[in-house]
């Protein structure tokens, strides 16, 4: 290799490296700044302004209007709050559903499958895995046809006499009905006369709508897969020593699975879960091609509404501040989840049990 | 120092590729001011062809679109080229943010406020050669702020169809056709057995707006700029339907495992349903052999009433080429064209000059057009879209509802937009 006569009078043969990193990188940064950044920065811009989906958003004639768009939302007494208000206690009660489900099934199907002993792996997890690579679009055809009044599943649920709902056009919601059945109509004063969002307490509590659950059951079919490869990924890459050491303590299965196993899959533990989390609040395809938030607005999720304000009613500084407040819903989970799922010191309680020397048959 | 200018440099780079891209994102608003949205002076750049956007409802209508454009562009020597939306409000939000939107174009009752009100549609409605021949009520509909905004390009109306053979079999004859809200509960009990249901519709304002019609109300006034949602008239339309519903001669659509009340009607899980004149392509295609016919809906306490759907080829304020929009727009709703659009896909002609002739080549859909003297629009304020919809999610409910409380908080969400 020959190397140029002339060098950098003062950093030698080093000083060039920052340019080219920048350059190497420059690439990169265009991209995303063009497609990423600046078209962020532009719907920040625009959930604080008056733009009204005519021309540039830059443009003289648009304003700037504060926090009118997010007041409208969050306090504004209107349709528009009562919508948002909806929306949020739909998806809130398919996040509460959905990530714990799938990330449990998943983590189950992958501790299944992962056992050497279990014959055609390679089937069963293709077999889990298949629906996570199929559109969403169809699959939600697919649900459509499956739960629709006359469909697949309420037929099998009548072979065991029970008559099914009529899963897509039921909006009341799974709670509300439980209570029915246990005698309570209509929720006390307290939680019908309050309201939070523009929608009382009661509401709140409506739980999932049946038709909503059906979208549940259709998530935690799709993403389980998706998940499951993780797990196993983070199984595989465990050592057996450490396993085997607990067994040599005595340990049985489910305490190798709970002490053992799982404390050490904790980071997979802590991507799934955020993944699942983003994924579960932004719900979009489905609604969009299933339901378009009927029946009786029970489906309807922030990330759809957000749609319908901006492209349906041209409400676009509205549809962007509904996105932004997602954004900081969902950031806000992420670091609670990251908070609760935290390396801790072990606890002075938890910590006797380890001092204490197990006896021969391991601690009982 | 060589590292901060090499830092000081791509900085700036960046900065120009920023600024590069929000100014491509706003070149097209140099011309833009309001001059064209007046309807005063229309564009002409002759050199410009034209491009429409239409949300076809299939084949047939996306060739006879295409067809009767091409005779127009042959004939006018322009240019134009038909393209089909998948999706049409959002290919149409992203014209008209990129200043850059198709020149004519489908445009929904709907959407009309919204577009009309950020000055993206021109109000050429005054300019039209044929403008008194359109129906008055269609031309209200398009009507925003005083001014007349878009040609009706086809309406729709509501009207009552039966199953002639589930109605012989019921013991019925043409005599018992309803026409007053107690026959139609009376033939639905009739027409009610085991496995079939009187009469079945969609649980929605577009269908059961038609009772409150006639009733004698109406969410609003005739031009938009009062609530009247929760008046006795449309309490007492609703409740007959409540009626009719816990009585079981009446279900929706979706009680019943199907999607829509043309669905009920083809698949005779109904023997009546109520539904536009759409339905006539349903039941060809899909279900052949169900023989049918048409009547008036029943007038109810206050007379007959039916709400009425329509649709217009709306023109882009920033068209460069506005004569010829127009002059497309007026080839497209004359009398030869809307009476051959109804031959290839069904919708009725907006225009009173093709009745008669319509009449006769369609004697059995006659009550549809019939309904066009007394059919109601609905709300075209900004925003009422939101409102109707949130009607309709509690009209799913409405079996156990309160028609008075869900017409009260459609009246609050209605003042809400006036203000």
């Amino acid at each position: 290799m020959s190397m140029p006569a002339r060098t950098p009078h003062r950093s030698g043969i080093r000083g060039g490296e920052a340019a080219s990193g920048w350059l190497f990188t420059a690439p990169m940064i265009i991209l995303l700044g063009m497609f990423l950044v600046i078209p962020v920065l532009m719907a920040l811009w625009v959930s604080f302004s008056d733009w009204n989906g005519r021309g540039s958003p830059f443009s003289g004639s648009v304003a700037f209007v504060g926090l009118d768009n997010y007041s409208a939302l969050v306090g504004g007494g209107g349709l528009a709050e009562q919508d948002f208000g909806t929306a949020l206690r739909n998806n809130a009660w398919y996040v509460l559903l959905v990530v714990p489900i799938q990330t449990t099934l998943s983590l189950f199907l992958a501790v299944l499958v992962n056992r050497q002993i279990l014959r055609g792996r390679g089937f069963f997890r293709t077999a889990f895995y298949f629906p996570s690579v199929t559109s969403s679009v169809a699959i939600t055809v697919l649900w459509l046809f499956l739960f629709s009044a006359s469909g697949a599943v309420n037929k099998l649920l009548s072979f065991i006499g029970v008559n099914g709902p009529n899963w897509f056009n039921d909006p009341s919601g799974v709670l509300h009905n439980i209570f029915e059945a246990l005698g309570v109509e209509t929720g006390p004063a307290v939680l019908t006369g309050n309201s939070f969002l523009g929608i009382s307490f009661w509401e709140w509590l409506a739980g999932p709508s049946v038709a909503m659950s059906a979208f549940i059951l259709m998530a935690v079919f799709t993403t389980s897969g998706t998940f499951m490869l993780l797990f196993i990924a983070a199984l595989q890459n465990l050592s057996g020593d450490v396993v085997e050491a607990a067994i040599m303590d005595g340990a049985n299965g489910w305490q190798r699975f709970w002490q053992v196993t799982l404390p050490q899959l904790r980071p997979t533990l802590f991507t799934v879960l955020t993944l699942g989390l983003i994924g579960a609040w932004q719900v979009f395809d489905q609604i969009y091609t299933g339901t378009q938030g009927g029946p009786g607005k029970t489906t309807l999720t922030p990330a759809y509404l957000s749609y319908q304000a901006a492209f349906t009613n041209q409400a676009w500084g509205q549809g962007a501040a509904i996105a932004f407040i997602l954004f900081v819903i969902i950031v806000v989970f992420t670091l609670f989840q990251r908070w609760l799922l935290a390396e801790r010191t072990v606890s002075a309680r938890r910590m006797r049990l380890y001092l204490k020397t197990p006896t021969s048959g391991g601690f009982k | 120092m060589q590292r901060r200018n090499s830092r000081l440099l791509i900085g700036a780079g960046l900065t120009v590729v920023g600024a590069l891209t929000l100014s491509a994102c706003g070149s097209g608003s140099g011309f833009s001011s309001d001059s064209a949205t007046t309807g005063g002076e229309l564009t002409s750049d002759s050199s410009q062809g034209l491009s429409v956007l239409i949300g076809s409802s299939g084949d047939a209508e996306t060739a006879a679109v295409n067809a009767a454009v091409a005779a127009w562009s042959k004939t006018s020597g322009t240019n134009a080229e038909v393209s089909v939306a998948s999706d049409l409000n959002q290919q149409l939000a992203q014209g008209f943010a990129a200043q850059k939107p198709a020149d004519v174009f489908y445009l929904s009752t709907d959407a009309l406020a919204g577009y009309a009100s950020n000055g993206s549609l021109l109000a050429y409605g005054d300019n039209l050669a044929n403008k008194d021949d359109f129906y008055p009520s269609l031309v209200s509909a398009f009507t925003y702020d005083g001014e007349f905004y878009c040609a009706p390009k086809d309406f729709s109306t509501l009207q009552l169809l039966i199953n002639t053979d589930l109605w012989a079999q019921a013991g019925l004859t043409d005599a018992d056709i309803p026409t007053t809200w107690d026959e139609l509960a009376t033939v639905s009990a009739t027409l009610t057995t085991g496995s079939q249901v009187g009469l079945a519709l969609g649980s929605e304002y577009a269908r059961l707006g038609a009772f409150m019609a006639q009733a004698g109300g109406s969410l609003m006034n005739e031009d938009s700029t009062e609530a009247t949602a929760n008046s006795p008239e449309n309490v007492a339309g609703l409740e007959y339907a409540q009626t009719l519903l816990n009585d079981g001669v009446m279900s929706y659509a979706s009680e019943i495992g199907a999607g829509w009340g043309g669905e009920a009607f083809g698949k005779q899980l109904s023997a009546m349903t109520i539904e536009g004149n759409w339905i006539t392509g349903a039941m060809t295609n899909d279900f052949p052999d169900v023989n049918y016919t048409v009547a008036e809906l029943p007038a109810g306490p206050e007379g007959k009433g039916t709400l009425q759907f329509t649709n217009c080829w709306g023109i882009a304020a920033d068209s460069p080429n506005q004569t010829a929009a127009l002059n497309l727009v007026e080839q497209l709703t004359s009398k030869d064209a809307q009476l051959t659009f109804s031959e290839e896909f069904g919708p009725m002609p907006s225009i009173m000059s093709a009745a008669a002739e319509w009449k006769s080549a369609n004697p059995t859909l006659v009550p549809f057009l019939d309904g066009a003297d007394y059919a109601q629009g609905v709300p075209i304020v900004k925003g009422a879209a939101d409102v109707v919809s949130d009607l309709n999610a509690q009209l799913e409910s409405l079996k156990t509802g309160n028609a008075q409380a869900i017409l009260d908080s459609t009246q609050k969400n209605l003042q809400a937009l006036l203000k």
